[in-house]
């Protein structure tokens, strides 16, 4: 009976630690939004939001904290990189869930799997090396403007091809759940395969689509060094798509850790990061709730 | 009869074949520039050395010492991680029933945790070492590697058994096993998963840069204990690749192809073991 009873406490006990941890895992969450609008809380107290947010001066030797350069420069790295990604991967997980024999995407995977793994230094490294350059010797002049290359553009581009893999793969998820009935009524009807995709799957799976877009903007905006090496970033707001730009975690990655005794500059630092953390948060988990509505 | 939808389609048609390519060539451009590039400048001396006096103004040496504080990150974090996230998506599973609030709960925070930027992990982790006291160090950057990976561990490998067909458990508990010692089970069913996880993992852990940029640092030597700082494989590309002479660049593209050639083999081998790894399945 003892060696029962000690079976019971035993499965007790590990269901217990195993709760902690998973409670502890969830606690996460709440500590870092704590911890980050604490820290931010100084520099809320001197100025409201509304002019942190709305002002274009960044000095902080002065003072001055204005976010509306690097949420510029978040927003139009964000706008472009969609804008390039989408078409593409809406294509490409058209024709692998419905032209493309098994065989293909076999093949496809794999290169997927490249995409999504390679680091993000790594497209850095390929923005600087190739992107950069192209826009500086052949857009630009094409446009007739002198540039960089380190632009908006070349944050975009890199940005996009980012994030390719993940459209691409919600999309193909969204595609396959389509029910077959659909399909086939609507052949039967004489469409052909496109009018089919374009008027049944794509309809069918439109606010799954909405909610692998928000997903793929907020993995975006929290991009880093990939964007940090090709935007150029000058404190400046764009007003082309050839001009530079500084977007929020460029921000926080080039200044943070250093000049801390500046008052209030670490403060201003942390609402950057409490901004990118709420922004991507909320994203997240609306797109996470609606794209689960559609598994089941 | 309408020719138009026929001729939308062969357009259509050809769109897409253009998207495939486009995405084929972002794959074979992005890593054929970094081989390109790097491939000439990589040398057994690059990757079996560290850095010579005065690294940053050129002269000797590789980055060996980027390398080896990649693996010690890499290594404490995928331990550390796969010993909280098994346990959690073994207590979301077993312990928890499917209609569990608790467990709905849980997999939207892990969605969220997923989400967040690294550089915000980085950022955060850094306030909180300040409050203890703790500098930039190989303990920091293994601490804020595992945050980062452990939602992604428990997301992957919860997908997984999320499938575990009921009955297997319950032909367990009917001979007399308790909710613990059904573990064997559960992990035998889950082994592909927690492979494949732990490559993702891997490969998500060796190429941060942001998070830890604050937390881990850069050093020129091979740490020698948990509480020095360590230099990483992409801080080590990302620090070089802005220094103004040829040599030290160059480093900075050798190290670029190494990382590269790590991840390649990492997601081919993942694909590899979830198609060849799959026979406990039920």
């Amino acid at each position: 009976m003892s060696r029962m009873t000690y079976r019971i406490f035993k499965d007790k006990m590990a269901g217990s630690v195993m709760a902690a941890l998973t409670l502890a895992a969830i606690l996460l969450v709440v500590v870092m939004a704590m911890e980050l609008c604490v820290k931010s809380a100084p520099i809320l107290r001197h100025y409201s939001l509304w002019t942190l947010l709305t002002e274009s001066q960044w000095k902080p030797m002065k003072g001055e904290f204005g976010f509306l350069p690097f949420l510029a420069g978040t927003f139009w790295c964000t706008v472009v990189a969609i804008v390039l990604a989408l078409p593409v991967s809406l294509l490409m997980a058209v024709y692998l869930t419905e032209y493309a024999r098994p065989q293909l995407r076999t093949y496809a995977y794999p290169l997927l799997d490249i995409l999504a793994g390679l680091p993000s230094v790594i497209y850095g490294v390929w923005g600087s090396l190739l992107i950069v350059p192209w826009i500086s010797h052949t857009v630009a002049p094409f446009a007739d403007r002198q540039s960089s290359g380190y632009t908006v553009l070349a944050g975009g581009i890199v940005l996009g091809v980012m994030i390719l893999p993940l459209l691409i793969s919600l999309f193909m998820e969204l595609f396959a759940n389509v029910s077959q009935n659909l399909h086939e009524a609507s052949t039967a009807l004489g469409a052909t395969r496109w009018q089919t995709v374009k008027h049944v799957v794509l309809r069918q799976s439109a606010p799954g689509m909405m909610a692998a877009i928000v997903l793929a903007l907020s993995r975006t905006m929290g991009e880093t060094i990939a964007v940090l090496m090709v935007c150029g970033n000058l404190i400046i707001i764009p007003n082309s798509l050839l001009d530079a730009c500084y977007p929020i975690p460029a921000l926080i990655a080039n200044n943070y850790g250093e000049m801390l005794s500046v008052p209030m500059y670490e403060s201003a630092l942390m609402l950057a990061a409490f901004l990118l953390f709420i922004l991507v948060v909320m994203m997240n988990i609306g797109s996470r709730i609606i794209l689960k509505r559609f598994r089941s | 009869m309408n020719k138009l939808p026929f001729y939308e389609e062969k357009l259509v048609k050809a769109l897409m074949y253009l998207s495939v390519l486009i995405v084929a060539y972002c794959v074979v451009s992005v890593v054929g520039t970094i081989l390109q590039r790097g491939l000439p400048v990589l040398s057994w001396q690059m990757v079996s050395e560290v850095p010579g006096g005065g690294f940053f103004i050129g002269g000797k040496g590789g980055f060996l010492n980027a390398i080896v504080g990649s693996l010690y990150i890499v290594g404490g974090s995928t331990i550390l991680g796969l010993l909280i996230a098994l346990p959690v998506v073994f207590y979301l599973n077993v312990y928890l029933k499917p209609t569990s609030r608790f467990a709905a709960i849980a997999r939207l925070a892990f969605d969220a945790l997923f989400g967040i930027p690294s550089i915000v992990y980085g950022a955060f982790a850094f306030t909180l070492m300040v409050a203890v006291g703790m500098r930039a160090s190989l303990l920091g950057g293994i601490i804020v590697v595992t945050i980062m990976i452990v939602p992604m561990l428990i997301r992957s490998m919860d997908e997984v058994a999320k499938n575990i067909p009921h009955g297997l458990l319950e032909s367990s508990y009917s001979l007399g096993s308790t909710r613990i010692e059904t573990i064997g089970i559960v992990l035998r069913q889950i082994a592909p998963a927690i492979a494949t996880a732990t490559l993702l993992s891997i490969g998500r852990a060796i190429g941060d840069c942001a998070g830890v940029m604050f937390t881990a640092g850069f050093s020129d030597h091979i740490p020698t204990s948990l509480s020095q700082q360590a230099a990483t494989l992409p801080l080590c590309v990302f620090y070089q690749l802005t220094a103004p002479q040829q040599s030290v660049q160059d480093r900075a593209y050798a190290a670029a192809v190494v990382l590269t050639l790590i991840v390649l083999v990492l997601s081919l081998g993942g694909r590899l073991i979830m198609s060849h790894f799959n026979k406990n399945k039920v």
